[in-house]
C-alpha cells in the first residue's frame, strides 16, 4: 500500500482535452473523493490512473513506481491496482470465489497443493471481511446489487494492490443500500489500510465518506481538500454551488463586512487563489483584499439562512424546529446572532418538499429573492412574513465568477 | 461513457487486413482475368444478341421477386409482432422454416408434383417464397424494437389507422425493410439452382452453360463481372437509400412502448398469410418429396453407401468452410464488436463485400485463379473450403460481432486490473463469454455452405459428390425417383440445426 501523486496530467481526444493539467495527490491510507457533474472528466482520470487511458502529458506514480510519465505508459495489468466499476463487472461464468481468485497468480509447478489452499484461504479471507462469507460457490447472477459490490470489492483487494479505484460503486444501488454499503466501504478499507479512490457524482456521498474531496469541473480539480473544507470554504462560487445550497447575492465590500440583499453581513474574502496544485490542501488563501465600495459576489449557505417571525415577542420560540448540524432551523434566538446584520423582512413565497427538509423561496421587503432551507418541522406556509438574518460570517468573491 | 481514447491493437488491425486480402481474392482475380481478356473481346459479348436479353431476365426477375417478397413480407411482419394473433411463437418459427430451404430444393419439390412448371413465373414463384423470410424477419425485429405511440399520436391528431401506420411505424422500419429488400435481391441475383431447373435463362445459368461448354472460359468471365456489377449497384443503391432513411429517423425517442391490435374479424386472413409462405415454400415440397423416397421405383434404386458418401463429404467440407469463415471472420468481428472509427468501418465493409458475390462467381473466380496461381490447389477440398469461407464470411462476422460486443467492456477492464495482459484477457474473458455465439456463427455458416450448389459444382475434387451435387446430377436428368433420398437427406442435415440454432439463439439472427 502506498501514496499516489498525480502531476500535471493532460488526457485529450483529438484537439479536446478531457483532462487538463491535473494534478491530485493521496497519502498513503486514505481515501480521495473525486466529485463533479458527469462529463467533468472524473471517469477519465480514474481510469488514466488505472492504465485503461493513455496520458498525453503528465506522470503518475505510484508508491515509488512511475506508472506514467513522458512516452512511457505501464500496462493496467502491471500497475498493481484494484479496480472496482459501477456495474460490479463479475465475470458471469465465474463462482463468486473464482471470481474473487481470478486476479490471484494460478497455482501451477511445484508446492501445487500448498498453494492452492493459501489461495483459498486468501479467499475466504476475503469474502468474510466483505461479509459474504459461504458465497463462494454462488454464481454471480444469484447476488443482489449490493453482494455483487460487495464482490468486486474482495476481488480488487484480493491481489493487494497498492491502490483501490472505485468507480461509482454505489451508483447503480437504491439510496437506502448504497448509504449501508458506503459505510461498509469506508470501514473496510479503512481496516486494510488501502490507499483509495473513489469517483462519484454525488456531492453528499463524496462529503460523507472520504478523508478528502477533490472537485473537478471541465477537466480540472478546482479543489482539493477535506470535507470541511470543501464545504465551509469553497475554492470558488462554482465550488460552493456544485457543493450544494448556496445562494449568491451581489454586494460591495466593506472592509470585512459586505453590503447585500440581506444587509450588511461579516464576510470573509475568498480569493482566486490558485487550487489544485499537488498536495496542497487549498483551503483558499486569503490573499489581498478588495478595496472599499469595490463588487463583490457574495455567498451565504442557505442553511444558515435564519427566519423568526418579526412580530412575535422573545421567548415564544419556534424553536420545535430542531437543528442539526447543517439545516437551519426557525428560531427567534438566530436574530441575535453577532455574526448577523439587521432583521429584515420577507415573505414566502412558495415550498418544495425535499424529504428531510423543505425550501423555502423568499421574497425580500428590498425586492430580492433568495431561498432558505428549513427542516420540516419549522415549514411556514406560502404568505407568511418573516425576519431573515444569517447566521454565521459569509464568504465573499470576486465579483464576475 | 464514451472512451476517450481506445486504439484496436495493431496486430488485430493487420490480421483483419489480411483476412479481407484474402476474402478480395475472388473478386480482384475475377476484374484481372477479363482485363486479361483484353478490350474487343468485352465489347464483342454485348455484341451477341442473347446477352442483353440475359441482362434483362436476370434483372427483371430480381425486381419483381424482390417486390412480390416485400409485399408479402412486410405485412407477415406485421402480424407477428404487432398483432394479437394466436400461437404468435408457433408462427414465428414457421416464418423462418422457408430460410432453411435451398431454392432448388423447393423447385425440385414443386417440379416432382407439378412437371409442366418452367420459365419466369415459376421462377419468380418459388424464389419469392423463400426470399419472404429475409424481409420478414429483419422487419419483426425492427416492429418489435419500435414504438407504436408515435402512431397514437397520429391518430390522435385524425388519422386513420393506415394513415397513422404511414407517419409512425413506416418509418421507423424502413431501415429494416430496405436491408430485407437488398438481401432478397442479392439471394435472387445470385440463384443458380432454382432458375436452372425452372429452365428461366439468366446470368447466374449462362455463366455455368459458358464455362461448361469450356471453348471461351472469357466469356464466362465476362459474364461473372457483368453479374457482379448488377450486384454491387444494388448494394450501392440500398446503402445510399438506407442511410438516408436511417439519418432522417435519429436516435429512438424515449423508451418503446408497443400496443398489439386486436385482430377481430381479421384473425383468419392473417392466420392465412403467416400459413402460406411457409407451407408453399417447405410444406409442399417436402411431402411431395417424402412421398416420392417411398416410391418403389425410388427404393429399387436407391443406393444408401452412395448417400452416406455423399453425406459424410457434404459434413467434411462445410466443416472446412465453418473454419475458414471463422478464421476470416475472427479478427473482423472482434474488431467491429470492440471498437469504433473509420478504419474499423472500413474494413468491416470490406469484410461484408462477399454479400454480393454470388456463388457462382467465386467458384469460377477461383477456377480460374487455382489454376493460374496455385495449381497444385486446382481441385483440392481446401479450395472449395476457401469458397464457402469466403462467401459465408459476412455470416459469421455478423455472429462473432454480435457475440463481442455482448461482453461487457468492464470485465475486460477489471481482468487488465487484476494482472492479466490484453491477449490473455481476450481468452479468458471475451472469448470464453462470446463463445455460444461464436459457435453459433460457425455452425450457421456450416449448415449455408451443406446447401451451396453452384461453387460447390465448379469447385469440388473430381470423384467427390456432396448431397446437393448428387441431388442436381439427378434433377438434371429428371430422374426425380432417384434424386429424393438426397433431397430428404439435404433437408435433415440442413434443416435440423438451423432450427436447433433458431431456437437456441431467436429466429431472426441465427436464420438470417
Amino acid at each position: 500500500m502506498s501514496r499516489l501523486e498525480v502531476r500535471g496530467l493532460v488526457v485529450g481526444y483529438d484537439s479536446t482535452d478531457v483532462l487538463r493539467e491535473v494534478s491530485i495527490e493521496v497519502p498513503h491510507g486514505e481515501l480521495l473523493a473525486i466529485v463533479g457533474p458527469s462529463g467533468c472528466g472524473k471517469t477519465t482520470l480514474l481510469r488514466t490512473i488505472a492504465g485503461l487511458v493513455r496520458a498525453r502529458a503528465g506522470e503518475i506514480r505510484i508508491g515509488n513506481r512511475m506508472v506514467t510519465t513522458h512516452g512511457i505508459h505501464l500496462a493496467p495489468e502491471k500497475r498493481r491496482i484494484g479496480w472496482v466499476p459501477q456495474d460490479a463487472a463479475l465475470f458471469p461464468h465465474l463462482t463468486v470465489a473464482e471470481n474473487v481468485a481470478f486476479g490471484l497468480p494460478s497455482a501451477t509447478g511445484s508446492a501445487r497443493a500448498a498453494r492452492r489452499a493459501a489461495r483459498a484461504g486468501e479467499v475466504q479471507r476475503l469474502l468474510e471481511l466483505v461479509g459474504l462469507g459461504g458465497y463462494d460457490a454462488r454464481m454471480p447472477a444469484q447476488l443482489s446489487g449490493g453482494q455483487a459490490q460487495r464482490v468486486a470489492l474482495a476481488r480488487a483487494l484480493a491481489s493487494n494492490p497498492d491502490v483501490v479505484l472505485l468507480d461509482e460503486p454505489f451508483g447503480a444501488l437504491d439510496p437506502l443500500l448504497r448509504a449501508e454499503l458506503r459505510a461498509s466501504v469506508r470501514e473496510l478499507l479503512r481496516a486494510e489500510g488501502v490507499t483509495g479512490i473513489l469517483v462519484t457524482h454525488d456531492q453528499a456521498e463524496a462529503l460523507s465518506i472520504a478523508d478528502r474531496v477533490a472537485v473537478m469541473q471541465a477537466g480540472e480539480v478546482l479543489q482539493l481538500g477535506t470535507p470541511e473544507q470543501v464545504y465551509r470554504r469553497p475554492s470558488t462560487p462554482w465550488v460552493a454551488g456544485f457543493v450544494g445550497g448556496a445562494v449568491f447575492l451581489p454586494g460591495t465590500w466593506h472592509g470585512g463586512v459586505v453590503a447585500c440583499a440581506l444587509g450588511r453581513l461579516e464576510a470573509e474574502w475568498v480569493a482566486d487563489a490558485e487550487t489544485g496544485s499537488a498536495g496542497v490542501a487549498t483551503d483558499a488563501v486569503a490573499a489581498v483584499p478588495p478595496l472599499d465600495g469595490e463588487d463583490v459576489l457574495v455567498l451565504v449557505r442557505s442553511a444558515e439562512i435564519t427566519l423568526g417571525a418579526p412580530a412575535m415577542p422573545a421567548g415564544v420560540s419556534a424553536s420545535a424546529a430542531d437543528t442539526d448540524a447543517v439545516s437551519a432551523s426557525v428560531s427567534e434566538s438566530a436574530t441575535s446572532t453577532d455574526a448577523a446584520g439587521p432583521d429584515l423582512r420577507a415573505r414566502v413565497v412558495d415550498v418544495s418538499y425535499t424529504g428531510h427538509d423543505a425550501m423555502l423561496v423568499l421574497a425580500l421587503a428590498n425586492g430580492g429573492r433568495i431561498e432558505a432551507r428549513v427542516t420540516a418541522a419549522g415549514l411556514l406556509p406560502v404568505g407568511t412574513e418573516v425576519a431573515v438574518s444569517v447566521s454565521t460570517r459569509v464568504l465573499a468573491y470576486p465579483a464576475g465568477e | 461513457m464514451r472512451d476517450v481514447q481506445r486504439r484496436p491493437p495493431r496486430i488485430l488491425i493487420g490480421a483483419a487486413v489480411l483476412a479481407c486480402a484474402l476474402a478480395a481474392i475472388p473478386l480482384v482475380y475475377l476484374v484481372v482475368r477479363v482485363g486479361g481478356a483484353g478490350w474487343e473481346e468485352i465489347v464483342a459479348v454485348f455484341d451477341r444478341p442473347r446477352v442483353p436479353q440475359l441482362i434483362a431476365n436476370t434483372v427483371l426477375l430480381a425486381a419483381s421477386v424482390t417486390l412480390a417478397a416485400v409485399v408479402l413480407g412486410v405485412p407477415t411482419a406485421v402480424v407477428l409482432a404487432r398483432t394479437r394473433v394466436p400461437a404468435r411463437a408457433l408462427w414465428a418459427v414457421l416464418a423462418a422454416l422457408p430460410l432453411a430451404m435451398p431454392s432448388y430444393l423447393a423447385a425440385y419439390g414443386w417440379l416432382a408434383a407439378l412437371p409442366w412448371m418452367h420459365g419466369f413465373w415459376a421462377a419468380w414463384f418459388v424464389l419469392t417464397l423463400v426470399g419472404v423470410p429475409y424481409v420478414t424477419l429483419p422487419v419483426a425485429a425492427a416492429l418489435r424494437a419500435s414504438t407504436t405511440s408515435l402512431d397514437d399520436v397520429a391518430r390522435s391528431l385524425g388519422r386513420g389507422p393506415i394513415g397513422a401506420f404511414r407517419v409512425g411505424t413506416w418509418p421507423q422500419i424502413k431501415p429494416a425493410t430496405l436491408a430485407g429488400a437488398l438481401l432478397v435481391c442479392l439471394y435472387t441475383l445470385s440463384d443458380f439452382g432454382g432458375v436452372a431447373l425452372f429452365r428461366f435463362p439468366v446470368l447466374t445459368t449462362a455463366i455455368q452453360q459458358a464455362y461448361g461448354a469450356s471453348f471461351n472460359r472469357d466469356y464466362a468471365a465476362i459474364l461473372a463481372t457483368l453479374l457482379v456489377s448488377l450486384a454491387v449497384a444494388v448494394v450501392v443503391a440500398e446503402q445510399v437509400v438506407r442511410g438516408r432513411a436511417a439519418r432522417r429517423m435519429g436516435a429512438a425517442a424515449g423508451p418503446v412502448r408497443q400496443r398489439l391490435i386486436r385482430l377481430g374479424r381479421f384473425t383468419a386472413p392473417a392466420i392465412g398469410l403467416l400459413v402460406a409462405v411457409p407451407l408453399l415454400a417447405v410444406g409442399v415440397p417436402v411431402a411431395v418429396l417424402v412421398a416420392r423416397l417411398f416410391e418403389a421405383e425410388t427404393l429399387r434404386v436407391f443406393d444408401p453407401a452412395e448417400l452416406l458418401a455423399a453425406a459424410g463429404n457434404t459434413l467434411l467440407l462445410a466443416a472446412g468452410g465453418a473454419l475458414v469463415a471463422l478464421a476470416l471472420a475472427l479478427p473482423i468481428g472482434v474488431l467491429a464488436g470492440r471498437y469504433r472509427g473509420r478504419m474499423v468501418r472500413v474494413i468491416e465493409s470490406a469484410g461484408s463485400l462477399p454479400l454480393g458475390l454470388p456463388g457462382i462467381v467465386v467458384g469460377l473466380s477461383l477456377v480460374f485463379f487455382s489454376l493460374a496461381v496455385v495449381p497444385a490447389l486446382y481441385q483440392t477440398a481446401f479450395v472449395l473450403a476457401f469458397a464457402y469461407g469466403v462467401l459465408f464470411m459476412p455470416k459469421a462476422i455478423g455472429g462473432i460481432r454480435s457475440a463481442t460486443a455482448q461482453v461487457p467492456r468492464s470485465l475486460e477492464d477489471v481482468s487488465r486490473t487484476l494482472g492479466h495482459g490484453q491477449v490473455r484477457t481476450w481468452w479468458l474473458v471475451t472469448a470464453r463469454l462470446a463463445r455460444p455465439g461464436i459457435a453459433a456463427a460457425a455452425l450457421l455458416v456450416a449448415v449455408t455452405a451443406m446447401k451451396e450448389l453452384p461453387a460447390t459444382l465448379l469447385l469440388r475434387p473430381t470423384g467427390t459428390d456432396t448431397l446437393a451435387t448428387e441431388l442436381w446430377s439427378r434433377t438434371d436428368v429428371a430422374a426425380y425417383g432417384s434424386a429424393a433420398p438426397y433431397a430428404v437427406a439435404l433437408i435433415v442435415v440442413a434443416a435440423v440445426p438451423a432450427f436447433l440454432l433458431s431456437q437456441a439463439r431467436g429466429v431472426p439472427e441465427a436464420a438470417a
